[in-house]
């Protein structure tokens, strides 16, 4: 029940941070999603056993989410909430993995530790890379951007009706849960007959919904063609924020600059 | 079930998603050609279904953990392969860009595991020969639990071969097969029984939408099988690829080859085709091996007394470690991070002033 409210507080506060103001927030879509994929492909191009080459790539969801104002708290929890595959799969990498790959000082650390920690840094790459792309842009521009770029129409307007009765639905299901709850003491009410019914009353219900919307778009002159009329313009920023982090991402990814700077400080350290 | 990005390389996912994108814009075109346009509400308000309904978790017999609705088996009878498909793929991309269920570049690796099989296989191959277009309620029971089982089994395996492929998790190709199978199996059964006991409600309460369902939106034979020569034909595309390209850290499949010949590979044959392979791999292999496999073989010894060595000698001179990640690698690398949260925090602090 905690899991519920939670993610469905979730989902309606990252899509109110899809609506305020900031330089990111005020880039053309299609921009902020290559720039985000090409990161991803670039975090998760590296071999197994990098760390330091990886821990640099920090710098992109950072700045993003400097420059548009999102707060970090938010952004931890999320990570949190989503973290147990990776965190499931990732931790046999020590059991399987014990071939000693590093020595500092009498510490060996094995293959499997290094890996399990370069899987849990693409994962919070990752995902923050995507999370910060939705609170940045929200999804109706995202979904313009997929049909700009050539995405099937159907495809486009299935996300878009999706996502406008998601929060509806939602709600209504969490309705029934809370009644069934309350009558239930938390302990009755959950066998699988019980929640059958009542999967398929929302079923039904949600069957008339579409019914109705249907007859409504019809009334509205629907043709089966969703038009988005907004207008998308690349403008200077756009280019600048494309090709800048396109120069910095592939220069992160072809070159470790890493021990470079290791060295420099290292140097400057006195032992 | 969701795979995440923190597990797959580039090539597994862009394949992947090469492969989801395909079947997709072959979904949209059929719908499209289909030319009912009552069912565009109706797939919106289905997929916000599937949200609604994960919502409302129930109790599995015989366990304390509980459980929620798939969906894919049960889209795929309310709607048919192409509608539940596209619906279904609709949810996981909200799912991957909302709840980081999954990440953007694995959606199509979670598209194809989780909707292209209860739709393309499951439904019409398993499903509707046992259920038939009149169903009743022993055939439907039936027929929903084998295809949900079969459905998620599939599903279940391809998270297993992907994961291999793309080699960063450690985990052997047949344990991995063992944990996920059983698992699976469980949650099939229950995600059968759930679908059974929605449609055959759903077929007392309102049997005219399942008669609906189940005339007008019914694969057409051919298209079908035009598409699974697709697929065949992509796989088999696909397996070369990887087997050219990422070979080297193939520790799963090794593992069971290992297993099952007692050879750590199997006997190359000499053959002008594996040496091209050979060197067309060696040219093109996207993800260099970094000296860390040969260091820990080889010069483990000596790796560990330039390590050793950095500790005691004064800092003048950082060896060259040849084992990828270095103390001074790390040490760089956690300074440029420190650097990067120093500027984001400047940056937060000038935004806010004005």
């Amino acid at each position: 029940m905690a899991r519920i409210d939670a993610s469905s507080s979730n989902l309606s506060y990252l899509d109110g941070l899809a609506y305020r103001d900031s330089p990111i927030h005020r880039l053309d879509p299609r921009v902020k999603l290559i720039t985000t994929l090409l990161f991803i492909v670039c975090v998760v191009s590296f071999n197994k056993y990098e760390l330091s080459a990886l821990l640099p790539f920090a710098i992109y969801p950072v700045i993003l989410l400097a420059l548009a104002r999102l707060p970090p708290r938010y952004l931890l929890r999320h990570l949190l909430l989503a973290v147990t595959f990776a965190l499931c799969i990732g931790l046999f990498n020590p059991l399987f993995d014990r071939a000693t790959l590093l020595h500092v000082g009498s510490i060996e650390i094995s293959g499997g530790w290094i890996s399990f920690a370069s899987i849990m840094l693409r994962f919070v790459l990752t995902v923050s890379a995507a999370l910060i792309l939705v609170a940045s842009t929200g999804f109706d521009s995202l979904c313009l951007a997929l049909a700009r770029l050539g995405a099937p129409s159907p495809f486009v307007v299935q996300l878009l009706l999706l996502y406008r009765y998601l929060f509806v639905l939602v709600d209504e299901a969490m309705r029934l849960s809370r009644a069934r709850s309350q009558r239930s003491f938390g302990r009755r009410g959950m066998e699988l007959s019980v929640v059958a019914s009542l999967l398929a009353q929302l079923l039904l219900r949600t069957l008339d919904r579409a019914q109705r919307i249907y007859l409504a778009m019809q009334c509205r002159g629907f043709d089966g063609e969703v038009r988005l009329l907004r207008p998308l313009r690349i403008g200077a920023s756009d280019v600048l924020f494309l090709s800048g982090w396109t120069a910095i991402l592939l220069g992160l990814r072809l070159r470790d600059s890493a021990p470079a700077l290791g060295q420099a400080i290292g140097a400057l350290l006195p032992w | 079930m969701h795979m995440a990005d923190a597990l797959i390389s580039p090539l597994v996912g862009g394949v992947m998603w090469a492969a989801s994108a395909g079947i997709t814009v072959y979904s949209a075109s059929k719908l499209k050609a289909g030319g009912d346009d009552r069912i565009v509400p109706l797939m919106g308000v289905l997929g916000a279904f599937i949200f609604a309904a994960q919502m409302i978790n129930f109790s599995i017999p015989g366990t304390g953990s509980s459980g929620h609705l798939g969906g894919g088996m049960l889209l795929s009878i309310l709607l048919g392969p192409y509608a539940a498909f596209l619906t279904l793929a609709s949810v996981l991309t909200v799912q991957a860009l909302f709840f980081a269920d999954g990440g953007l570049l694995a959606l199509g690796c979670n598209i194809f595991n989780l909707a292209f099989f209860p739709c393309f296989v499951a439904y019409p191959l398993i499903y509707r020969p046992i259920a038939g277009t009149q169903p009743t309620g022993k055939r439907v029971v039936a027929g929903s639990l084998v295809a949900a089982i079969v459905g998620l089994q599939l599903g279940a395996a391809a998270v297993v071969l992907e994961t291999s492929l793309a080699g960063i998790s450690e985990l052997p190709f047949g344990t991995f097969l063992l944990l996920m199978l059983p698992i699976h199996l469980a949650i099939g059964i229950v995600e059968g029984l759930l679908t059974a006991a929605v449609v055959s409600f759903v077929g007392s309460a309102r049997p005219d939408i399942l008669t609906v369902a189940a005339s007008s939106r019914q694969p057409a034979r051919h298209g079908g099988g035009r598409l699974l020569a697709g697929l065949l034909l992509l796989s088999a595309l696909t397996g070369g690829l990887f087997s050219w390209f990422a070979s080297p850290q193939h520790d799963g499949l090794e593992w069971a080859i290992f297993h099952s010949t007692g050879r750590e590979t199997l006997p190359t044959p000499v053959t002008d085709a594996h040496s091209l392979a050979a060197a067309l791999q060696d040219r093109t292999a996207l993800l260099p091996d970094y000296g860390f496999r040969q260091a820990a073989e080889s010069g483990d010894a000596a790796a560990a007394g330039n390590v050793a060595g950095t500790g005691e000698e004064t800092g003048k001179a950082w060896p060259d470690v040849n084992a990828g990640t270095s103390v001074s690698g790390l040490l760089g690398a956690t300074i440029s991070m420190l650097l990067a949260g120093l500027l984001g925090f400047i940056l937060l602090r000038l935004r806010q002033r004005p």
